[in-house]
């Protein structure tokens, strides 16, 4: 990580777009079967979403692989507070992103809200991210 | 209130899972990572586990008749509630220690509340699962708490 975190800095953002084959894999990888993320008729004719819906905790894991990317090896993600709001569909491209919201220099903790948002700029999923920075020694 | 919580329903606060005992491995870590689609190398070599990984060690491995028509696993700790609309829930994280390959960790997963509020179009349930994951030394590695609201 380069600079000293600062009260009101935001993180370098990032796109997610999760195309059909991620979505597969990743619930692959939980070992969820939940139809509404890979079954379109159901999805859309039963549930009645517009389209697939992408895992929450995907959404999840994004807000921290945006603070993960930004602390590098200088430091580690110790606690997350966070809730899927509004849902994101398969085929949409989502951004991640989040702002220091307190760090204290003698422990090294750092507060991020954090944020995955849509095209419209809706949030979908906030959150809190405490981090750990490792101090020069 | 209403008053939707039988004394029944109430009763499961409390209940606990069986512990569940996994082995981390570094090909599940790569897997992980690839389908999260994370972009640090000490993931996707499967040096480290990311964070959240322990979703996929201990999500509900079941029969495939024991899933319910939509493809989900039922949730042996939860009572049949009187609400069954699921609506966004939360989690709360504490990391403690690292996860790597190699790794034993058992997971114990307790009911810890039921609650109802008045929402502005009726009615909620909330409820609470604390889990906790912990290594063969019996330390916390990973807390987990998740809220769930039903109406």
């Amino acid at each position: 990580m380069s600079p000293a975190p600062t009260v009101g800095m935001a993180i370098p953002q990032r796109q997610h777009y999760c195309d059909e084959v991620q979505q597969m894999l990743y619930n692959a990888s939980l070992w969820n079967g939940h139809r509404i993320h890979f079954d379109m008729p159901y999805a859309t004719e039963v549930e009645g979403y517009p389209g697939l819906v992408v895992a929450g905790p995907l959404m999840g894991d994004w807000l921290h692989q945006v603070v993960d990317e930004w602390l590098g090896d200088a430091g580690m993600i110790t606690g997350i507070e966070y809730s899927n709001r509004i849902a994101a569909y398969v085929g949409e491209t989502v951004t991640s992103g989040g702002t220091v919201t307190a760090y204290d220099e003698a422990t090294g903790e750092v507060t991020l809200e954090v944020f995955v948002k849509n095209e419209r700029d809706e949030v979908l999923t906030p959150g809190v991210i405490t981090a750990t920075l490792t101090l020069a020694s | 209130m209403s008053g939707l919580l039988s004394e029944d329903v109430l009763s499961h606060i409390g209940k606990q899972s069986e512990p569940r005992r996994e082995i981390v491995t570094r090909r599940d870590i790569r897997k992980y990572a690839v389908a999260t689609n994370n972009r640090q190398a000490k993931y996707l070599d499967g040096d480290v586990a990311p964070p959240l990984f322990h979703l996929h060690l201990f999500w509900d491995v079941v029969p495939l008749s024991e899933l319910s028509p939509d493809g989900v696993s039922i949730d042996s700790l939860l009572p049949k509630f009187p609400l069954e609309k699921a609506m966004a829930g939360g989690l709360d994280l504490t990391y403690h220690k690292p996860i790597k390959p190699g790794d034993w960790l058992t997971a114990t997963r307790t009911l810890t509340n039921i609650y109802e509020k008045a929402g502005r179009s009726g009615p909620l349930i909330f409820y609470e699962v604390l889990m906790e994951v912990r290594g063969d030394d019996d330390e916390l590695v990973v807390t987990e708490k998740t809220t769930r609201i039903l109406r």
